[in-house]
């Protein structure tokens, strides 16, 4: 009963609605300003902060100029970022004295950790000081989610404002959001792990004798370090004996938090959340799956309230809802099935497909979390996703297609269903006649152009990536798995970069110059070309004078709104996909079946 | 162009400002209270035997013979159970190399069992994500109750009782399980 799917989604659901509830008066009150009216200090931090960085706390940014600040902090992570890991083997916190990361992995990672995707090329263990996960890592972690808290704040803006210059400061948005919001949130969540065991500490990593010593075969290697072949051709094996175990040690706890908070997903360990040490209990994993939602909620129920009218939040709440029960739905139905390969083997099916998934958190919670971590932006894993089930691994791969907008990414899942939202308004003011407005601001050519240029920039990356992918040697070269499921590695990999989410099909050897110079380019410009048009549109709304509403208005809350919003994500997505779809995940679900079948 | 580059300082000066904060102060406070509060799960939840690690209760290791109790199979190279390079097997449902990879394991089982018949639970023969998974499912841990006793000379309700005891049943969310290398150390110690 406890380990059921429908009781553990159903108190999930309930505990989040009620945390991002009263976190959204607070987000509301903080990023409105009104938090540091009604408390001085708070406002005097904020004033210091601004004079140290040499500007008017009282400036009112244009959209284009708000842009501009976001992209200058921008470069200046990507180049520090980048600097720290091609310097780490010289720079001090460094108990296993990793050396320098290469350029195209350290270019690839400063990317893919600025736009909060957190791809991983590389595995953490084995290539990452502490001193480059804390004060590289982390710190994006913190910064590309406050980006997108900053980004919907300007949005939301645009309705609010009346014939308005200006759509906020971006330097005192990306330092509330930081401050106030993502840290405190953090320590609290850090402190809750490591009661669960999560690992806290700056120590080398130790070494336990084992119980039973272990005996295994590894390619032998010449005097010139490189593997002996025998006469023909195979790699010559050597038998070895190991009577320890490394247990890996490191700040994970702290990285952790905000990993989750941040919708980042970037892990510590290569395995991320499916490692013990990241993710060491049942209520442990609870806790992240439900830091991963809790920001993305309340920043929706915000948006009720900046706008005044707590249904405009509730209508898109619904529509999130739904698209998110009704995918759990799919993907535990589809992992509750074992590979029937295996059960002909003579392995038990009534467990499901447990092949890449840990036995503390059993089918529903794997489930649950695999759709929670594509349904928003974050790409931790607590299960290897290359070892779903074909459907149970379409499920991600079409959430993280629909532009992650299920709650989706810290801000970003806001801000892309609000795109969604002007389209849908778009559509049926074509269907009644009527000129479309959202929330009193009328949608004009220049909005639906912007619009039109979000939505369609990242299947272009998407399909795009994929296919140069699937006709070059380099690009085949990475799959791990024949058939259907290498076609899907790639798609998974572009789906992936492309939408700021970071989860992989990990048996792709992407920490190839190919991949990770092709997958940066994904990732940077599947952030910009939505944040860019979402800001222009913010400015052009703040200009608007707002409308009052008419009998004729077409009401933007209710379950007719939320019935339209929803059909024009699955419409959108679907048409979108579907072909590309079908060549991977779909006809690998038919070649398992029908050879059982035969 | 010039209200632009006017822009520089405050962008590198906020920059600098959130690095120190998140990343110099924030990990250093939750590693400050962590070890004042709870050093032995901040620090790996370690088991020592006779002043020697023998382990972690969090991280899994690799057992083969018929007195132990055997852990998931683990896909991390070169060795099995390695704590420096967690991974999963990434093999796809269709792969060939995971059905031989699944064919030798359930053979190994009715190797070092023989005569015992049904179904072999999935965990047995299915590699954990992490490579690490310190547990097994009850019922992955009865199905080898028989081998362990014979190994050991013990009468099977001892076993039995030792694997009730390591078992762990979660009071909300997750699975009942039974955690093999704490298991195996009880064993080995009597």
């Amino acid at each position: 009963m406890n380990s059921s799917i429908v009781f553990q989604t159903g108190l999930y659901l309930l505990i989040l609605a009620a945390l991002a509830w009263p976190l959204s008066r607070y987000l509301a009150s903080l990023l409105d300003g009104s938090l540091a009216a009604r408390h001085g200090w708070i406002g005097q931090v904020d004033r210091a902060v601004c004079r140290l960085l040499g500007t008017d706390a009282e400036e009112d940014m244009s959209w284009w100029r708000y842009a501009m600040a976001l992209l200058l902090f921008h470069v200046a992570g990507t180049v520090f970022v980048y600097a720290l890991q091609r310097l780490q083997g010289v720079l001090p916190l460094n108990p296993q004295q990793l050396g320098a990361i290469s350029p195209d992995s350290s270019f690839n990672t400063a990317i893919s950790f600025l736009t909060n995707t957190n791809w991983q090329g590389y595995a953490g263990e084995s290539t990452m000081s502490n001193l480059t996960q804390m004060l590289a890592l982390a710190v994006q972690n913190f910064v590309s989610a406050a980006t997108g808290i900053a980004v919907v704040c300007a949005l939301i803006r645009g309705f609010v404002r009346r014939k308005a210059s200006g759509v906020g400061n971006a330097w005192l948005d990306l330092h509330r959001a930081t401050t106030w919001l993502l840290l405190p949130l953090s320590i609290v969540l850090a402190l809750a792990l490591v009661s669960q065991g999560v690992i806290q500490n700056f120590k080398p990593n130790q070494t336990a004798q084992l119980t039973e010593a272990v005996v295994y075969q590894q390619p032998k290697t010449g005097a010139d370090g490189q593997p002996l072949k025998d006469a023909k051709g195979n790699p010559v094996l050597e038998t070895v004996k190991a009577s320890t175990q490394t247990l890996p040690m490191g700040p994970v706890a702290s990285q952790e938090a905000i990993k989750m908070l941040g919708t980042n997903g970037g892990g510590f360990f290569n395995a991320n959340s499916a490692h013990p040490y990241e993710n060491p209990t049942p209520l442990a994993n609870f806790l992240q799956m439900l830091a991963i939602f809790l920001i993305p909620a309340a920043l929706v129920f915000m948006f009720g309230r900046w706008v005044g009218d707590w249904r405009q939040g509730a209508t898109i709440i619904a529509a999130m809802t739904l698209l998110f029960v009704a995918m759990v739905g799919v993907e535990y139905w589809a992992e509750s099935h074992a590979n029937p390969l295996l059960v002909q083997l003579g392995m038990d099916g009534h467990a499901g497909n447990l092949e890449g998934k840990e036995t503390r958190f059993g089918l529903a919670a794997s489930a649950l979390f695999t759709v929670i971590t594509t349904a928003a932006s974050c790409g931790a894993v607590n299960t290897m996703h290359d070892s779903l089930m074909p459907l149970g691994g379409l499920v991600p791969m079409w959430l993280m297609k629909l532009g992650e907008v299920v709650f989706g990414g810290v801000g970003a899942g806001l801000y892309g269903m609000l795109i969604y939202a002007i389209l849908a308004v778009f559509l049926s003011g074509l269907m009644i006649g009527r000129t479309p407005e959202y929330l009193g601001k009328k949608i004009d050519a220049f909005e639906m152009k912007m619009v039109a240029f979000a939505i369609l920039a990242t299947p272009m990356l998407v399909l795009g990536g994929t296919a140069l992918s699937v006709m070059l040697d380099v690009g085949k070269a990475g799959m791990a798995n024949p058939g259907a499921h290498g076609f899907s590695e790639v798609l998974y990999a572009f789906t992936s970069a492309a939408n700021n989410n970071g989860s992989a099909f990990a048996g792709l050897s992407a920490n190839t110059p190919y991949y990770n110079l092709m997958l940066a380019i994904a990732m940077w410009v599947g952030r910009f070309t939505v944040i860019v048009p979402v800001l222009a549109i913010a400015g052009r709304l703040a200009s608007k004078p707002r409308l009052a509403v008419t009998a004729g208005t077409l009401p933007t809350h209710g379950p007719l709104f939320t019935a339209l919003l929803i059909g024009t994500v699955v419409i959108v997505g679907a048409l979108t996909y579907i072909p590309a779809l079908a060549l991977g995940p779909i006809v690998e679900h038919l070649q398992l079946f029908g050879e059982v079948a035969r | 162009m010039m209200s632009t580059l006017k822009m520089v300082r405050p962008a590198v000066t906020l920059f600098a400002l959130l690095t120190l904060v998140t990343g110099v102060v924030y990990p250093l406070v939750v590693a400050g209270v962590a070890q004042a509060v709870m050093p032995g799960k901040a620090n790996g939840s370690v088991l020592q035997h006779n002043g020697q690690i023998v382990g972690s209760s969090l991280i899994g290791q690799h057992f083969e013979g018929p007195g132990y109790f055997w852990s998931r199979p683990s896909a991390t190279g070169p060795m099995p159970n390695n704590g420096l390079a967690s991974s999963g097997s990434n093999l796809g449902p269709l792969n060939p190399a995971l059905q031989d990879a699944v064919k030798g394991r359930i053979a190994a089982l009715k190797t070092i069992q023989p005569g015992q018949y049904g179904a072999v639970p999935a965990d047995l023969v299915t590699a954990s994500a992490s490579g690490l998974d310190p547990h097994i499912s009850p019922a992955a841990a009865l199905y080898q109750v028989h081998r362990v006793a014979q190994a050991r000379g013990l009468p099977e309700e001892e076993v039995i009782a030792r694997v009730r005891r390591h078992t762990d049943t979660p009071l909300l969310f997750g699975e009942p399980v039974v955690n093999v290398l704490e298991l195996n150390l009880d064993l080995a110690a009597s």
